[in-house]
């Protein structure tokens, strides 16, 4: 199986196109400040339930809202994990509480983004990436490309966008990667890929499509790139197949994160994936089992894959669209809600904290009497986030990155 | 702008085919349309009353298994219990390459494409044990004979759906003062209301997310919901029982309030079908589904005018899409999803019907289902109810697009192993709209293999 190494340099070449102009070879010119730091941001899709992730067990009203989870016992390894006296970690999650202890995880409670009411998964996504104020003014592009769009130092290895899933979180102007750790291009011959090249060029969307399909092809491990050309029908059609049944094997999540890890240990700073499963509608005792492990594996993934170094200047910040009705439905699970939880990681982290101004659970104190109150936007962290990680200016944060934020007091996120 | 014979098959139908004469003019594609079903007939997918007696077979061997723990009969219906998880896996594949067969030898490609479209306008899939591999027999139920009709009837057939019923979670939705929610064991178990059908009924299914619909109308609508459910054996069932008592009252209108019936349901669902909200959400997405992304707001306006003073018929509309002349622009449109793509594709290369076995299912899962999964498209298993996406983007990236290459450059051998001359291929799969690079790709590639695959993965073939 020869793997034709075509470096960027000789295959752009080799296609008649002018290096100068070639996106993939603009400089690395952010070697030194606040660039050196890392941000991974992860949207669970769906609407994670923020009070049974992290139980206010210390309210009051938490029991009657919650029966069986209320009433754990805590502290064994697959009970709830006390935090601070009134919050309680999820049992799925106890894996993650030496991070805890260490500082390296912390949570904001009672959060939302400025979406009300309607509760729909899609507009609510829209609005989370978009970091738009309201439905009626989503933004065509995410907060995080207008962020690098801020930065004139990126280029189109500073950020990734990683898996199959499309997020607009990453969509817009500047230049984003785009690559899923078990994609390649299968099958197409040096003399192929030259002649495929030339074919997309009248069309803008296929063309850049294919170029970083074909840098990317040939750069990850595992996948084998161009130059098979030796390889007959069946055995291409084979590979792709097994390469993508090992990605859906319970372990794509782990790929993804170690795909990520080992673009951020390089000269990317800034990733960003999806976790889906989230909507617990039924028997959320074992439905919400699932994604919150995936969601543990991938912080420990992170973490060991970046080494200590890398990990010490990175923040992770993992958000969701909405939370869930504070009242279990009829089968068990819950309804769209409004307030609901981040969860933060990292080295860089000053965690072992609650973030929140917990708003209560007595039915007069939810919204709309059905859900947990927000009480801050999840804009504000992800806001001061960037501001202690990249040193973003207040003003920008506050009109071009989040337009209609007020960041507000300082959460002081950062160690 | 008006009919074109190559973009009446790229565009509305199922793709250009070297040997099946796509039809002369809208009224030709019409009478098809409205015609008898042939592909159907032809290639068959079981209809979900047919699934329904793997439901009840699957149920009697879980009781059987319940019943008798540790003994041999409890073995005996864990043995069968496989045996029916695995062929409803293999019909899973069978019906995905049915599928496929349809695209590449109809003579009605449009119908095709409007089941397509309106399967994902109304996505379900089962989430527990066989339900999961329903969805093919759902659509061939509930949303393909229904086409041509009224909204209203395709909604009704689609809440009287068991794969619907527990994808929204509306199967164990009960109200909680209906007799069965009053009962002490319905009570501990904390069984109640659920939103979730009531509210996509309203944001995806009908008035569209921008429509005028508040969280009140949600409940009431959920309430009215309640009844709608299954029986163990997989069977539509109305359970008064589980009916909240009283009136609803939902945007406006108050239903029920006597005995619960079904009726009440269908009065509500009647009634949002000819909401004006509904006409101007489903004349935008048939507009983008078939035209553009951003397609012309004079063609959406064409639309959502012949839906309503048709009375909500999607035949009606669908003839008022094909007449305008926004539909017939000859740039090319949107890209194909996968789905479009890989049966474009085989009907180009004229793939015979044998060139897989159609219940050879490991041969089916790696030459189309892992590769529809690469190309973003986990075949019956969209993320939400809210379906494929329809933005281009979204498809065209380097992870996806590559899949696809990949899928171009390999596939097409294994289907078709005398492959076609690409100079000729190009022309067959093209028509009228080869340009000149690709003409130039055909002429040039090394082998057969690549020209066809050049061809394939080239713009002009991946858009409608």
């Amino acid at each position: 199986m020869a793997k034709l190494t075509l470096s960027r340099r000789s295959f752009l070449h080799g296609l008649g196109c002018s290096v100068a102009a070639s996106p993939f070879l603009t400089p690395v010119t952010f070697a030194s400040g606040n660039w050196d730091n890392r941000l991974v941001v992860i949207i669970l899709r769906g609407g994670m339930d923020g009070l049974d992730v992290v139980r206010p067990y210390g309210d009051s009203g938490f029991s009657s809202l919650r029966g069986r989870a209320a009433q754990a016992e805590m502290g064994g390894k697959d009970s709830p994990q006390d935090l601070d006296g009134f919050f309680a970690l999820h049992p799925a999650l106890s894996g993650l509480m030496p991070l805890w202890q260490a500082g390296e995880l912390g949570f904001a409670h009672a959060v939302s983004t400025p979406y009300r009411d309607k509760r729909s998964h899609f507009d609510g996504q829209d609005l989370l990436e978009a970091g738009s104020a309201a439905v009626s003014g989503i933004a065509r592009d995410g907060w995080l490309n207008r962020l690098l769009q801020s930065y004139a130092g990126t280029t189109s290895e500073t950020a990734y966008a990683v898996g199959r899933g499309d997020m607009l979180l990453m969509k817009g102007a500047a230049e984003v990667a785009n690559w899923s750790p078990d994609a390649g291009l299968y099958g197409l011959s040096e003399q192929g890929a030259r002649l495929a090249e030339h074919v997309m060029q009248s069309d803008p969307l296929f063309a850049e499509a294919f170029a970083e399909a074909t840098v990317l092809s040939d750069e990850t491990d595992g996948a084998e790139g161009i130059g098979m050309s030796g390889e007959s029908a069946d055995e291409a059609m084979g590979m792709m197949s097994t390469n993508a049944a090992k990605a859906g094997k319970g372990g794509g999540h782990k790929q993804i994160a170690q795909f990520a890890a080992g673009k951020l240990r390089q000269d990317s700073r800034i990733a960003a994936f999806s976790l889906n499963g989230w909507d617990t509608h039924a028997k959320q005792d074992r439905a919400l089992l699932r994604p919150l492990n995936r969601l543990g594996d991938v912080v420990s993934t992170l973490k060991n894959e970046l080494g200590t170094e890398v990990w010490g200047k990175t923040a992770v910040v993992a958000m969701t669209e909405f939370g869930r009705t504070a009242k279990l439905n009829g089968n068990g699970g819950s309804d769209h809600g409004t307030g609901g939880l981040m969860v933060m990681s990292g080295g860089a982290l000053r965690g072992k904290r609650v973030w929140t101004d917990w708003p209560g659970l007595d039915e007069a104190s939810l919204y709309q009497r059905r859900d947990l109150m927000p009480t801050r936007d999840v804009r504000a962290y992800s806001g001061w986030l960037m501001r202690e990680l990249f040193g973003f200016d207040k003003r920008l944060l506050e009109t071009t990155i989040f337009p209609g934020l007020e960041l507000g007091n300082d959460p002081g996120l950062l160690a | 702008m008006s009919f074109d014979r190559t973009l009446a098959e790229i565009r509305f139908g199922t793709g250009l085919s070297p040997r099946l004469r796509g039809p002369r003019n809208i009224d030709d594609m019409l009478r098809r349309l409205r015609g008898e079903d042939k592909a159907a007939k032809r290639y068959k997918i079981e209809p979900y009353e047919d699934f329904a007696e793997r439901l009840a077979r699957m149920s009697e061997q879980l009781r059987l298994r319940r019943e008798n723990r540790g003994k041999p009969e409890g073995k005996e219906a864990e043995k069968q219990i496989a045996v029916e998880k695995r062929r409803a896996r293999k019909a899973q594949h069978r019906w995905l390459w049915q599928t496929l067969r349809r695209r590449a030898h109809t003579q009605d490609g449009l119908r095709e494409r409007l089941s397509f479209f309106w399967a994902d306008h109304f996505t379900a899939r089962g989430k527990v044990n066989i339900m999961k591999r329903a969805s093919a027999p759902y659509v061939e139920s509930a949303i393909r004979p229904h086409v041509n009709g009224n909204f209203a009837d395709m909604l009704k057939a689609v809440l009287a759906q068991p794969v619907m019923l527990q994808y929204l979670d509306q199967k164990y939705s009960m109200g909680p003062d209906s007799r069965v929610g009053l009962l002490p064991a319905s009570r501990k178990k904390g069984r109640g209301l659920n939103e979730n059908l009531a509210r996509e009924l309203l944001e995806l299914h009908t008035l569209g997310v921008d429509g005028n619909y508040s969280q009140t109308d949600v409940f009431e609508l959920a309430e009215l919901l309640t009844g709608l459910t299954y029986t163990p054996q997989g069977s539509f069932q109305f359970r008064g029982d589980y009916a909240q008592p009283g009136a609803e009252h939902v945007l406006g209108v108050d239903y029920g309030g006597g005995d619960a019936t079904l009726a009440d349901v269908h009065a509500v669902l009647e009634r949002l079908a000819l909401h004006p909200d509904t006409a101007r959400h489903l004349a935008t997405k048939l507009a983008v589904h078939f035209v553009s992304d951003a397609p012309d707001p004079m063609l959406i306006a064409h639309l959502e005018a012949r839906y309503n003073s048709s009375g909500g018929n999607l035949g009606a509309m669908t003839e008022a899409l094909l007449e305008h002349p926004a539909a017939w622009s000859p740039e090319p449109g949107n890209v194909k999803q996968p789905i479009d793509f890989v049966g474009s594709a085989l009907r180009a290369l004229n793939v015979s019907n044998e060139a897989i076995n159609v219940n050879d299912w490991k041969r089916i899962r790696e030459l189309v289902a892992v590769p529809l999964r690469l190309m973003g498209q986990t075949w019956e298993e969209p993320v939400g109810p809210d379906g494929w996406p329809e933005d281009d983007s979204a498809w065209i990236t380097p992870q996806r697009f590559a899949a696809r290459v990949g899928w171009a450059m390999s596939a097409p051998t294994i289907f078709s192993p005398s492959l076609p001359d690409p100079r000729e291929f190009v022309v067959g799969a093209l028509g009228t709209r080869a340009s000149d690079e690709v003409l130039f790709a055909a002429r040039a590639a090394e082998d057969r293999a690549t020209g066809v695959g050049l061809v394939l993965a080239s713009p002009a073939f991946q858009r409608m």
